[in-house]
This record gives C-alpha cells, sequence and structure tokens, in this order.
C-alpha cells in the first residue's frame, strides 16, 4: 500500500474498516502488516485519498 | 517501563473519560491512556446532541462546552423542498452543538479528580492476555515502551476498536455497515442558527449532509457516505467540495477547521464483554445508525462499565461473569432502539431522489402536528401507502 503522509488526517477510518485488522496507525501513518491482502477497501474508505495499492510486481 | 493498575481505560474520548469517572469513583486504581498528544483533538465529530441523557450520566451543562442550542431540526430533500422537526422528535442529535475540544477535556478532567491517572501520547500497541484472560496491554509511551498489568481493561478506544479484535472479540463491520466522513468547520455561510439541518439524496448516497450552527455564521459542515457507495480514492472529500460549491448559502464559506472520519452504522457487537475486558462507546459499535450520533451512547456505556468495574473489583470477580451486567445495563437500555434504527437505515438506503421528495413534500403538506417517528410514518402511510409498505413492521 503507498501512504500519502501529506494527505493523510489520522483519522483512522481505515483502521476501524480493515477486515484484517492488519493496519496499525502510528504517530505519522498508517502501517500495514502482514495480514494485508490488498482487498482495497482502505482505499476507498480513506475521505481524503491518502491510500493507493501498489501495481503488483 | 512497567505500570500497573486495577482499571485500565484505552481511549479519552467521553465513553472512555466517563469509564474511568465512575470506576474512579468507585474506588478503582484506574489509569486511562491517549494516544493523541490533547484530549479532544483533534475532533471527529459533527458535534450534535440532545440535552435528554445528560441527567442520566451526571454531567451538569457547563456553557463553556456549548457552542449553540437549537430548537430542532429541518429535513431538506435533494430538490430542495424542506420540514422541520422538534427536539424530541428528532431522536438524540439535535439540542445542542457542542464544542468537543472542551467536553472531552472537561469528561476527563472529571475522571482525574475522582481519582484517575491520564497518560497521553501513549497508545495500546496488543493485548496481554494469561490463561485465556485479559491482563493488560503492550503499548508506547512518548515513543517508550510500556507494559501494563490491569485487573480490568475498559475498550474506548472508538471506531477502530483494535483493543477488541486484539484480544478476540469480532469487531468487524461489513461494507454497508461503515460510512466514512469529512467535514469543515466553516465560517461567512447563511445558516440557520436555530436548528440542525439535514441534506437528504444522492449528494451524500447512503449518508446525509449535515449543517449544524456553532454560531450565527459559522457552522459544521459535513457529509458521511455509505462505504459500498464509493468506489475509488478521496471520493468523500470530493463529495463536500461539490455540495458546498453548488451551494450558494456555503459556497462562500470559508473553512476554520477540516476533519476526516469514519463511523460504523451497525448493530451493536454481539459480545462487548470477556474475561478482563468491556468494550464501550463507538468501539461496541453502539451508533445511532440513522444519525451516526455515538456520544450519548458512550457516555452511558463508560458510566455502565465504570460501575461494574468497580463492583466487579470488590468482589474479586472480573470473569466474564462477574463482568456480565455490564451487557446487561447496556442492553436493556439501548439494545432495541440500535437493532430498530439499524433496520430503518437498511430501508432509507433504498430510497432514490424522487421518493425524499415526495416525501419531504407529504410532510411539509400535512403539517404533521404533534410531531413524533409514529406520526411521520402514519402520515406517509396514509398518502403512500405504497413507499411506506416496506416500513410497515417499524411503524
Amino acid at each position: 500500500m503507498i501512504v500519502t503522509v501529506e494527505k493523510c488526517m489520522h483519522c483512522g477510518a481505515c483502521v476501524g474498516s480493515c477486515p484484517q485488522n492488519a493496519i496499525f496507525l502510528n504517530d505519522i501513518l498508517p502501517i500495514f502488516g502482514e495480514e494485508c491482502n490488498r482487498c482495497g477497501r482502505c482505499v476507498r474508505v480513506c475521505p481524503v485519498g491518502a491510500l493507493e495499492m501498489e501495481e503488483e510486481v | 517501563m512497567r505500570k500497573e493498575c486495577d482499571v485500565l481505560v484505552v481511549g479519552a474520548g467521553p465513553g472512555g473519560s466517563l469509564a474511568a469517572r465512575y470506576a474512579a469513583e468507585a474506588g478503582a486504581d484506574v489509569l486511562m491512556i491517549e494516544k493523541r498528544p490533547e484530549i479532544g483533538a483533534p475532533i471527529r465529530c459533527a458535534e450534535g446532541v440532545s440535552r435528554a441523557w445528560l441527567d442520566e450520566v451526571n454531567i451538569k451543562v457547563d456553557k463553556r462546552w456549548v457552542a449553540n442550542s437549537v430548537d430542532g431540526a429541518k429535513l431538506v430533500s435533494p430538490s430542495g423542498s424542506s420540514f422541520y422537526v422538534d427536539e424530541k422528535m428528532a431522536g438524540n442529535e439535535v439540542g445542542m452543538v457542542l464544542e468537543r475540544h472542551f467536553f472531552d477535556k472537561t469528561m476527563a478532567a472529571s475522571a482525574a479528580k475522582a481519582g484517575a491517572e491520564i497518560m497521553l501520547k501513549t497508545s495500546a500497541t496488543g493485548v496481554t492476555k494469561k490463561d485465556g484472560k485479559v491482563v493488560g496491554v503492550t503499548a508506547s509511551s512518548f515513543g517508550e515502551p510500556l507494559s501494563i498489568d490491569a485487573k480490568c481493561v475498559i475498550a474506548a478506544d472508538g471506531f477502530e476498536s483494535q483493543i477488541g479484535r486484539w484480544a478476540g472479540i469480532d469487531t468487524g463491520l461489513k461494507q454497508t455497515d461503515i460510512t466514512t466522513c469529512f467535514q469543515y468547520r466553516l465560517t461567512g455561510i447563511d445558516i440557520e442558527d436555530r436548528y440542525c439541518e439535514f441534506f437528504i439524496g444522492s449528494a451524500a448516497p447512503g449518508g446525509y449532509v449535515w449543517v449544524f450552527p456553532k454560531d450565527e455564521e459559522t457552522a459544521n459542515v459535513g457529509l458521511g457516505v455509505m462505504l459500498s457507495r464509493l468506489r475509488g480514492p478521496g471520493e468523500v472529500k470530493g463529495y463536500l467540495d461539490r455540495f458546498i460549491r453548488e451551494n450558494e448559502r456555503f459556497a462562500r464559506g470559508q473553512p476554520l477547521e477540516a476533519v476526516a472520519g469514519a463511523v460504523s452504522v451497525s448493530p451493536p457487537l454481539d459480545e462487548t464483554v470477556m474475561d478482563g475486558l468491556m468494550l464501550v462507546g463507538d468501539a461496541a459499535r453502539l451508533i445511532d445508525s440513522i444519525t451516526g450520533g455515538g456520544i450519548a451512547h458512550a457516555c452511558l456505556s463508560g458510566m455502565y462499565a465504570g460501575k461494574v468495574a468497580g463492583k466487579a473489583l470488590e468482589a474479586k470477580d472480573l470473569s466474564r461473569e462477574g463482568l456480565q451486567e455490564y451487557e446487561t445495563l447496556w442492553r436493556d437500555r439501548l439494545e432495541n432502539k440500535l437493532w430498530r434504527n439499524w433496520m430503518a437505515k437498511e430501508k432509507l438506503i433504498t430510497i432514490t431522489d424522487e421518493q425524499f421528495d415526495t416525501i419531504i413534500e407529504t410532510l411539509d403538506e400535512a403539517g404533521v402536528e404533534k410531531m413524533s417517528v409514529y406520526n411521520i410514518l402514519r402520515v406517509i402511510k396514509e398518502r403512500l401507502p405504497d413507499l411506506v409498505k416496506e416500513f410497515e413492521d417499524l411503524i
């Protein structure tokens, strides 16, 4: 997941919406754990568009 | 570093502070941790509440945390028709507009006065369990690792609700049970300062736009959109910017604050208690699914959890059974309403803009004299029988 720090408002919308509980919000930005299965829910839930899915390599 | 306490409260929102206060008043050694460096900031809230519940939790109104008082709500249909609703009828979210920056601090100060210790910039990073029982959390306090041992943990960690999930309670949500929100405190706008306004319809799919007046020319203008109606990144802010740009009453307003967040519009959790743990407020999904309001429910459930923690400590039984009274108390007080409003929300999200126009115009025309949900539904039933068919079981 790509996080744009300048956009993130630290609101926690992504954290509570994550079906895997894979996101932890530290003081600076959300951190994605190994449980993340790239479902993309957080990308849509983020009110300000701070999250983007990385291209699959 | 290591710390010990009887009751650990995670999160210093209103629910956490009430829990901390009531547990401390019952004689417990209470520690409340808050991940932010300031209680009550940044807010994630439209700030509208009723007055009805304040006595119940023994909160005295202090004009320093009341920004404005309102007489009721104004519902605005997609085409611009409107209908005024008086306070009692509108449910919990009208009555006054708070100053959450100050309200939250006042609630935390009451907890401190009762004897609770408060730690800021301290995030829980995990739950500690022993023999299946919650016995504390691991945390980070000003960047330093910290272990907290507690006889009982009260999770007041809001929408994120991670404590419950780490402990093994499923607090996950369906897409249709999440509303994602954005708000500006907008000044220099044309508002009706005696009413909280709700704009329904496709301006905010599956949710609504709110305009809650803080003073004669400033209001919290925000909206929530159901997650299942969102397709790409950043759409929610886009919906709000469009609404403001296209409405001449608000287009020239200037923002004083931007607020982001999400709220659950789900039924309450099946279980909010386990050995050594209670979940309160948003963390227990105690949100009114129609309004998205949660402050009153957080304060009530926080009070119940604090009192029960006090009793359970005295009885030296912090097991699920020992804490079960908490679950009974909030369910008796709130559960019927939470389920009924969630079912009503499930119907409301299927209503089209044209139908909302018809409903609001009908209500305005019929001039419902004595306001109640029942009377409003009865008027709709008489005049729009086809539309109300699906609501039949809620009348």
